[in-house]
């Protein structure tokens, strides 16, 4: 086996320098009851062209935003990333490393969690970002948790507009934990209702959890959910599945958040059928101390030289066991280093530029959509790169009409929210070009003609 | 390592100054020493109540941490101000500038049960 | 003879933002094809103070520059206990950037999935067969999520059993991931101790009626085999509690032992770990789970289903304890394990567990006569020493930074916290005798330099890019971004 170095030879001088006869004899503490006596039933051995030539034909088998016209969002987008950013994180020193605990030959990894945790810093409008949590879900969860360490109370408001992955990623992890989680409706316009979060928010509400843009891709008002939350003493909590949009939108926390948690997926990481993605998590200076995850720290060595170390590690699992601020241990490192090196590459201009392309491609396929006959926008608030389509003609059959001829066109609502029945979730970015979006209506007029 | 004789002392290596209405509780010096440099003291608010034997404090250190317990039962009075920014303290200066909090006590005879000098030296032989 | 890592050419390199010139910019959009279009003004931030403005020659010098101050599998040995530093097969970089398999979006029809829904639920039929469990679920992102996947599916268990039992138990050579894993699901952490390996007596004194659940690890984080096992689960079942297999040491068991059949009730797989795919700097990994038959029903959802030919993720889940993350799992992770086990075969992955564990005993023999062994059982895939024996006044941390000045990444150090100054070495098996060898040497050559000459640990390393760090003032004044 070419990853096993050892000939017969080795392993016969190595076996006379421990003393034992066998291999077999290094096993001998393994009582034999449970000592499996057969084969494993596993699939024969291939090489290297073999295992390629299977590994294509199962790729073979999926359609892909390569193969497709897809319009399909709701938490994972359809992003371009440059080719800079494989390339460079492709050399092995990044990705064949462990979690840099040895900081003398770990600056590099460290020094770029450093750049990640400032850019998210930047982007947020936050105090303090850590080195990246599983995805945009688990972060949000791990939100709650925090705001609920932060305050000592034990209800959370979750929008009903949040995605709801994030609020079924949220019910898990507080479900042992005494938590009382509530929804706030949804209001005609497509965003968090103002009067329910006003009625449910009390002095034993931790936080209130919203989306921005939520996942209708509508921009929530933050500013005022934060004054009412900050009102009962309740921490703002926003969740960013669409980054992007922080090249355009105004930051939470310049609008009030506490804790803003999201998905650096649309970041130049590849859409890999839902993960490995990067959840980010960036909060006050006030709440430092209870923040989950790695958090490295500007230092100097014994000669004065800059250098990056992991700090307030006090906070982690690996010290503080069960009073520990999470159990998170491996995060999505190398997916934070993507993050990192494709927003250098698009930097402050880019990104305004990215964020405009994909908020007027947007607008857009929704002006195009809203004005054919059958279809409708119940909601008609500023959205950013994606929107809700209403098909009066129904959504199952006319997605399955669009799919044959290669087109995505969105992700129904009505398992979600059974209100929205008829309902589709239709997202654009800068990949859709002006062509595609014109096949999208065509089709569309023609599925229900 | 010093052991002021004026000072009581617990099995959890913190100290105990009596006096006539409050007590003073701070870390010992063995206990600093084996925690390394520290980083980081978290103290509760004046008003707090504290009951005897159950943790009031963290004093962390870059690798370990380490709850800080109540000798006696009581409300806090008084905390260092001056440590959350100025943790080093605890260990340049344990029994004087690094003192922790002030407790009224609900009961100063609870103090008797505390180790003196001589008897913590054992305690701390033994654990070693 | 022992080859010192050489200090050569290191180029030091600004942070990004210091980089920054106003204009540049490293991207090329497409010309915009549609009507301009403006949001509300009063939704719009200014433009983002400090982000960087770099051509794509400066974000390219930046980050090769960053990458050689790092040490990585492909740099050399990385003898990290409980870590697993296998070497990462290049061929499933290859097949994890296949567009079929990168390029698909979660919220893809299933029926137009069918590679990738395949590619898992083989995968998950693989895990399940190599460990002795009724079904696995891959959608964990890391250990510790797999971990508490796997204390939510027990808990969701006792539910079901009417049982509000409120107490986990954890042997104190556990990783800090299960007490802290233990205690987000909601129970109290009743720490055991072992001597070495967990007795029943121990494990039978604190089983009482309000125990949901055992934890174990296994082999344990001394590397030794919990011989126990085996009582240790009956009893447990007999007093109605279930036990928890880490599989952080999986790659000691491959063909040769499975948990399932030890009577584990459920594991976790660290597929960063035993099933080579690359740890990233920190992540990503995946931690899928097995369980035996009777807490299927309570895994998390969706889970990959075969119905006949077809493969579906199965959202109908009634009894399952919920979700753990946006969508279904570090796919990307999974294509990489998936490509590692086609290629390696049954009797390759059984040869990797022997070769691994035959590198760590060679290791163990050859450094026992001088660095204290403080369990003397025979060793699976690593072997723990500490620092007792070393002269000069010299620590395992000193041992680990001088390696550094020998080119090795250190062994994993001061862990499991039962040893003192604990060194604990983890080969894998893809390290040459050569390799080994050379390290051995080296590993000889410090404890020597501790009696003749112990400034040479306490110095060290002084042959990277920065020498050791100043890590109390990083946490007392902590410095966590730019600010100019």
């Amino acid at each position: 086996m070419r990853y096993l170095p050892h000939t017969p030879e080795d392993v016969a001088e190595m076996l006379s320098q421990i003393g034992v006869n066998s291999v077999e004899d290094l096993f001998v503490e393994i009582p034999e009851a449970v000592m499996l006596d057969r084969s494993m039933d596993l699939p024969e051995p291939l090489a290297e062209a073999d295992l390629l030539r299977e590994m294509r034909q199962l790729a073979g088998q999926n359609a892909s935003v390569a193969t497709h016209r897809s319009f399909l969002g709701g938490g994972a987008y359809n992003h371009f990333s440059p080719a800079a950013v494989d390339q460079l994180i492709s050399r092995s020193e990044f990705y064949t490393a462990y979690t840099p605990y040895q900081p003398e030959i770990s600056q590099g990894t460290l020094q770029a969690i450093f750049e990640f945790q400032t850019l998210i810093c930047q982007l947020t409008g936050m105090d303090a970002a850590n080195a990246s949590m599983y995805d945009g879900a688990s972060a949000c969860a791990e939100a709650v948790l925090m705001a609920m360490r932060l305050t000592r109370r034990s209800k959370v408001l979750l929008s009903k507009a949040l995605n709801p992955r994030y609020r079924e990623t949220a019910a898990t992890y507080c479900r042992y934990l005494g938590v009382q989680l509530e929804e706030i409706a949804v209001d005609g316009a497509g965003r968090t209702d103002m009067q329910d979060l006003v009625a449910k928010l009390d002095d034993a509400t931790a936080a209130v959890v919203m989306g921005y843009p939520n996942y209708f891709g509508v921009v929530e008002t933050l500013a005022d959910v934060a004054e009412a939350a900050h009102g009962a003493g309740a921490l703002l909590v926003t969740a960013v599945a669409e980054p992007v949009a922080l090249g355009l939108l105004k930051s939470p926390g310049e609008l009030g958040a506490d804790i803003v948690v999201g998905d650096g997926q649309s970041f130049g990481l590849p859409l890999s059928f839902g993960g490995p993605y990067v959840g980010f998590f960036a909060a006050r200076q006030k709440g430092l101390r209870a923040m989950p995850g790695r958090l490295v720290g500007e230092t100097v060595d014994l000669d004065g030289k800059r250098g990056f170390v992991l700090t307030l590690a006090t906070r982690e699992q690996h010290i503080r066991r069960e009073k520990a601020t999470s159990n998170i241990c491996s995060n999505q490192g190398l997916c934070a280093l993507i993050a990192t090196v494709y927003l250098s590459l698009l930097g402050k201009q880019g990104l305004r530029e990215l964020a405009d392309q994909n908020y007027a491609k947007a607008i857009y396929a929704r002006e195009r959509i809203g004005a054919l006959e059958g279809f409708s926008l119940p909601f008609n608030s500023p959205a950013f790169n994606e929107f809700v389509v209403r098909c009066d003609a129904g959504v199952e059959r006319l997605l399955e009409t669009l799919q044959a001829q290669g087109i995505l066109a969105g992700i129904p609502l009505d398992t979600d929210y059974p209100e929205l029945q008829d309902c589709l979730l239709v997202c654009v970015t800068e990949q859709n070009t002006r062509r595609d979006i014109d096949e999208l209506v065509d089709a569309l007029a023609g599925g229900v003609s | 390592m010093e052991f002021p004789e004026e000072l009581k002392y617990t099995e959890d290596h913190e100290w105990v100054l009596v006096e006539e209405e409050l007590v003073t509780v701070g870390i010992s010096d063995f206990a600093q020493d084996a925690l390394g440099d520290v980083v980081f003291v978290e103290l509760p608010e004046v008003g707090t109540e504290v009951v005897a034997g159950k943790a009031f404090g963290v004093v962390e250190s870059v690798k370990a941490v380490s709850d800080v317990y109540a000798p006696l039962s009581g409300v806090v009075e008084d905390v260092n101000e001056e440590l959350p920014d100025t943790p080093e303290m605890v260990n340049t200066s344990p029994y004087d500038d690094g003192w922790m909090i002030k407790i009224r006590p609900t009961d100063n005879s609870d103090a008797d049960n505390l180790m003196d000098t001589e008897a913590y030296q054992a305690h701390i032989a033994e654990e070693k | 003879m022992t080859q010192a890592g050489t200090s050569g050419l290191v180029l030091n390199e600004k942070l990004l933002f210091e980089h920054s010139e106003p204009g540049r910019k490293g991207y090329s959009l497409p010309t915009l094809d549609v009507p301009e279009a403006t949001l509300p003004a009063e939704l719009c931030r200014d433009e983002i103070t400090g982000f960087p403005e770099l051509s794509e020659v400066d974000v390219v010098r930046h980050f090769t520059r960053l990458s050689t101050w790092n040490y990585g599998v492909d740099s050399g040995f990385y003898p990290l206990g409980s870590c697993t530093m296998k070497y990462n097969p290049k061929v499933n970089e290859v097949a994890a950037r296949m567009p079929g398999l990168a390029d698909i979006h979660p919220a893809t029809p299933q029926a137009l999935t069918q590679g990738a829904l395949a590619l898992i639920y083989h995968l998950q039929e693989d895990l399940a067969e190599m460990s002795g469990f009724s079904a696995v679920t891959i959608q964990p992102a890391a250990g510790a999520q797999g971990e508490l996947a796997g204390m939510l599916t027990i808990r969701a268990w006792h539910e079901a059993q009417g049982s509000t039992r409120s107490k986990v138990l954890i042997p104190d050579t556990a990783h800090g991931t299960n007490p802290a894993t233990a205690a987000l699901a909601g129970y109290d952490v009743v720490p055991i101790a072992s001597d070495g390996v967990l007795s029943l007596a121990e494990v039978e004194a604190h089983m009482d009626d309000d125990v949901a659940a055992l934890m174990v690890t296994n082999p344990n984080t001394l590397g030794l085999f919990e011989t126990n096992i085996e009582p240790i689960c009956k009893l447990v079942h007999e007093r109605g509690g279930l036990v928890y297999c880490d599989g952080a040491n999986f790659n000691a068991l491959m063909g040769i032992a499975r948990p399932g059949d030890m009577g584990i009730d459920v594991m976790h797989f660290n597929l960063h770990k035993t099933f080579s795919t690359p740890h990233g700097g920190g992540g990503p990994g995946a931690g899928p789970i097995g369980v035996a038959e009777h807490l299927v029903p309570f895994l998390p959802k969706p889970l990959v289903v075969r119905d006949g030919e077809a493969y579906r993720l199965d959202d109908d889940r009634p009894q399952s304890f919920g979700r753990l993350l946006a969508f279904n799992g570090n796919f990307g992770v999974l294509i990489r394990a998936y490509a590692y086990i086609r290629s390696m075969g049954a009797a390759g992955l059984k040869r990797a567990t022997e070769m691994a564990v035959l590198n760590a005993n060679y290791i163990r023999a050859r450094l026992e006569d001088v660095y204290d062994l403080p369990y003397k059982n025979r060793s699976l895939h690593e072997v723990v020493f500490s620092d007792k024996n070393l002269a000069g006044g010299c620590h395992t941390l000193d041992v680990a930074k001088r390696l550094i000045d020998y080119g090795y990444h250190p062994p994993t150090i001061y862990f499991p916290l039962v040893v003192k100054g604990a060194i604990m070495i983890e080969p894998t098996e893809t390290e040459s005798r050569e390799i080994l060898d050379e390290f051995c040497d080296a590993m000889l050559v410090i404890a020597q330099e501790a009696s003749d000459n112990p400034d040479l640990l306490h110095n060290a390393p002084t042959v990277p890019k920065v020498r050791r760090l100043d890590e109390t003032t990083a946490a007392r004044k902590p410095k966590l971004k730019w600010e100019g």
